[in-house]
Order: C-alpha cells, then structure tokens, then sequence
C-alpha cells in the first residue's frame, strides 16, 4: 500500500530523513514513533506529496508519489496536525465544503458526524469547540470520503484520555472497515495499543521496527518476575524454572499482591538505542 | 471550474459571518447613499460624494479583502487542507478574486443607483477595471504576507495612498501631480467626465501601467512564494 525505499531528504545542510525503508500493508494500523524533531511529520508529508525529496522512492497504491492523480488523493484522507478548520463556520459548513470538492453528497455530514460524536454540536461555529472536538471534526472531514488510507499526524497530542481513548477506537473501526491507517506519535503507550506495526525513528533514521509486543520481547534482556508483596515489600525474581517454586509458596501463603514480568516498554526500547526518550524535547521544553 | 464555483460558495458562507471584511464591501455604498441624500452644498459638483467614494472603495475594498482572505487561509492553515483536497492554487485564487471582484461590484452598483441610466455602463467599466487591479495588488500582498497581521501592515500604507490621494489631489495641486501616476487617480479623472470620449492617452497609460506592475508584483510574488 505504502512503500519507501533508501528515501532521504535535507533541509540545507541538516539531514531530516537518511535511507527510510518502509512497507506497510493493506489494513494495518502502522505507527512512526519518535521524539519531536525525529523527522515525522517530513515523512508523512513527503509520503503524502506535501513535499519533494532528495533521493530514494516514495510509492502509495503502486504508484510513485508524483504521478498520483485527483482520483488517487480522493483515496487518501490526511489529518496534520496544524492544519486548521474555519473558525467562524458551523461544524456542518465545514463539512459541507469537503463535500462540495469531493462531490459527496450532504447527506455524508450527519453519518461521519455521528461516526466521529459531533451529531449534537453541528451547528456550533467551530471556534467554539474544544481542542478534542477540533480533533473529532478534523477526523470527520478525513472520513468524509472513506478513505483507503489515512494519515494522522500526532491525533491525539494534547488530548483527554477519554478523548484520546475514543479517537482510538475510530481508528480502529477504520481499520476493521479495510482501512490503512499510517500515524506519527510521540506516546509510546498510543502507539503500543494501537498500532499492529511500529517503526522508531531517531535523528532521520528508523532504528527498529516490527510489531509493538514482538520489539519489546525483542530486547527482554534482563527477563525478570516483579513480585509485590501483601506486606509491602517488592522482590525480583529471574525469568527461570527456578523461581516457580517461590511463587507457588507465596501463593499458597496468600502474600502475593500482584506479579509482573518485565518485559521493557516502546519507551525503554527507544531510550537503549538512542539514548533519549520519547518525548525528550518535549519535557526540555517545558522545563 | 468547480473548485472555483466551491471556493466562491465557502467565500459567501464565512463573508457573511466575517464581519471585518462585510464592512469593507457595505461601508462605502452605505455612506454614498446616505451623503448623496443627506448632504447638499452649494456649487458642490454633481454626484460629488459618488465619484469620491467610488475611488475610495476601488483603492480599499478589493485590496483589504483579498489581501485578509488570502493571509487567514495560510495562517490557519485551512489553504494546505484545500490544495490537499485537490483545489488547485489557481482555482483557489480565481475563486476568491472572482468573489471579491463580484460583491464589489454588486457594491458599484448600488453606488451607482443615483447616477443617471446612461452613466451606468461607464461608471461600472471604470469600476470594474480598478477592482481588477487592486484585487491583483491584494493578492500579491496575500501571497508575500505569512499571517494576518503581517497582510495588515503590507496593505494598510498602500491602500491608504491609492485611496486617499484622490481625495487629498482635489486640495492640493502638488499632491495631485503627484498621485497622477496612481490607477485611482486616473479613475477618479475618467469618473468626473463620465465618458467614452475624450479619454486621454496619458490616462490610458497610466492605468494600463499600473495594472501591468499590479499583475508583475502578483505573479512575482506567486513565483516565488506560492501559496505556501
């Protein structure tokens, strides 16, 4: 559906993007994890014919990105995460225009209203709305068209859980209606539950990549059991025969409160390749 | 075409509910109107009030307009989710210039409701014609100006010399020497002898060169910055 090989691109002297292989599958929910400043969002854009690139290939649907044409893009909903609504018309207005240019009829607003749990707000001017609303509309206007794939760049950044945790069911439902769903994060959490394959991108490479549970097992080096105790007190076991019989006492001595076996987490897994977390720069930031 | 009709149809949607730029297009047939019927002095010339807002309008209206349109769709945003749809920048830029372009002219016309009949067809070539050029010269400013508020800075000193140097001309022989190489100037000179006939060469020109760096300063401006 989506492919790319050695693709690399350069703002002036900085390398964003440096041999990005990619090959995502019809149906899949695939997940490009990085810190901020990973080059992300250059990848979706450029995938997505926003921006050239250096060298390498970019093919959507089997065909190079250059030589998609009006009916292909219709194919292709894009949510980027700067990109705005018209604050002083009505959620339906706002729809309403999509339709007009993708020659869908209006009937199409009140079913991906009701898709995406905007039915009661669709005449409220979008200034109105709060930032997961504004999310919610910008996903309507993607799902206007049933898309056969969908770019989300950064869905749910600065969201609610309960939000976020709805926008996640929508793309899973898009994903069970046939849908390939291609989205940028940040959140190793959003992207272990919901991706089927993720990518780690660090600095313009993809430094590993594979099914969330399959990387993480992946560098289970350590393959310890976390025991908490009724008592209070945690004690860490080895992921050996040997420690069965030890949990089997406290088991029958009812001081078991919870076990855990550790196997390292998205976030961990990106800090020992690259040495920095996820969300590094964010946390920089706001320092 | 379609893209051009949609963009057309959105316009009219958000004008109405924007009310900064309603203003624009309403003010100065508003205020002809009512100075045309409230307002008489002795030896003022005929349909003097007309004539000066007409060229006033032509020097702010089109170019404020689009020039706020054009910037507000690149600082939200909402022009990337457009050409991503597939509207071409052309179909984009034709769309807003030819509603601009049409509500100002709607707004002519209700200018030129006290002008005799067979005044109406001049009038509304000259106004035409200078709502051209000053929807090119708003669209350059749109397309240079990253944000609203950059657009503001960029139109507001060459609306006010396009506009107001007709008026202040009629005051002021230096200053109407001086604003005879502005397209306004001209049109106001063509406004107060309301016809064909007689048209000066030195007039034509004027206008002609005018509209010329107009469009040179939009294509350029479109060339090198595009609807980014």
């Amino acid at each position: 559906m989506i492919t790319a090989k050695r693709l690399c691109k350069s703002f002036s002297e900085k390398q964003v993007l440096s041999g990005i292989d990619l090959d995502i599958r019809p149906g899949m929910i695939f997940g490009l994890l990085g810190p901020s400043g990973a080059g992300k969002t250059t990848l979706i854009k450029i995938i997505t014919g926003q921006m050239g690139f250096d060298s390498g290939e970019v093919n959507v649907f089997g065909k190079a990105v250059k030589d998609l044409t009006g009916e292909d893009k219709k194919r292709i909903g894009i949510m980027m995460d700067d990109h705005g609504v018209y604050d002083r018309l009505t959620v339906t207005d706002n729809l309403k225009i999509f339709c007009d240019i993708y020659g869908v009829p209006y009937s199409a607003v009140s079913r991906v209203l009701k898709e995406v749990g905007l039915d009661d707000s669709a005449k409220k001017p979008a200034m109105k709305l709060s930032k997961g609303m504004l999310a919610r509309l910008k996903l309507a206007r993607v799902f206007m068209v049933d898309p056969k794939i969908i770019f989300l760049d950064e869905p749910t950044s600065g969201l609610d859980p309960m939000t976020m945790k709805y926008i996640h069911k929508l793309i899973r439902d898009k994903r069970a209606s046939g849908a390939t769903v291609f989205l940028t994060t940040h959140n190793m959490e959003e992207a272990a539950t919901l991706c089927d394959e993720v990518a780690l991108l660090n600095e313009g490479k993809i430094v590993e990549r594979g099914a969330p549970d399959e990387i993480c097992r992946r560098y289970n080096h350590q393959k310890k059991i976390d025991i908490h105790l009724t008592s209070g007190e945690d004690i860490e076991l080895d992921h050996k025969a040997g420690s069965a019989e030890m949990i089997t006492r406290l088991l029958e001595q009812g001081m078991l409160e919870t076990i855990h076996s550790s196997e390292p987490t998205l976030e961990s897994v990106f800090l020992e390749l690259t040495g920095r977390k996820l969300d590094q720069e964010e946390e920089e930031m706001y320092a | 075409m379609r893209n051009i009709g949609i963009i057309i149809k959105k316009q009219l949607r958000d004008t109405l509910k924007n009310k900064t730029v309603l203003i624009q297009f309403i003010m100065f047939p508003v205020m002809t109107l009512i100075m045309e019927h409230a307002v008489s002095i002795p030896d003022m010339p005929e349909f003097f009030f007309t004539k000066l807002f007409s060229v006033m309008y032509i020097g702010m209206a089109p170019l404020t307009s689009v020039a706020s349109i054009i910037a507000e769709e690149k600082e939200k945003n909402t022009l990337r989710v457009l050409t991503m749809a597939n509207v071409k920048s052309w179909e984009y830029l034709a769309g807003v210039g030819i509603y601009v372009w049409t509500l100002c002219m709607a707004g002519a016309g209700v200018m030129a409701t006290g002008l005799p009949s067979s005044d109406i067809p001049f009038y509304l070539c000259i106004m035409a014609t200078g709502f051209i050029i000053s929807i090119a010269m708003g669209a350059a400013v749109g397309i240079f100006a990253p944000n609203q508020m950059v657009a503001t800075s960029l139109f507001m000193p060459v609306m006010m010399v396009f506009s107001f140097a007709p008026m202040l001309a009629m005051f002021n022989d230096k200053i109407e020497k001086a604003a005879r190489v502005f397209y306004t100037q001209q049109l106001r000179v063509l406004l107060g002898q309301m016809t064909f006939d007689g048209i000066k060469t030195e007039t034509v020109l004027v206008i002609v060169l005018n509209a010329l760096i107009a469009l040179s300063i939009f294509f350029a401006a479109f060339k090198r910055k595009g609807l980014e």
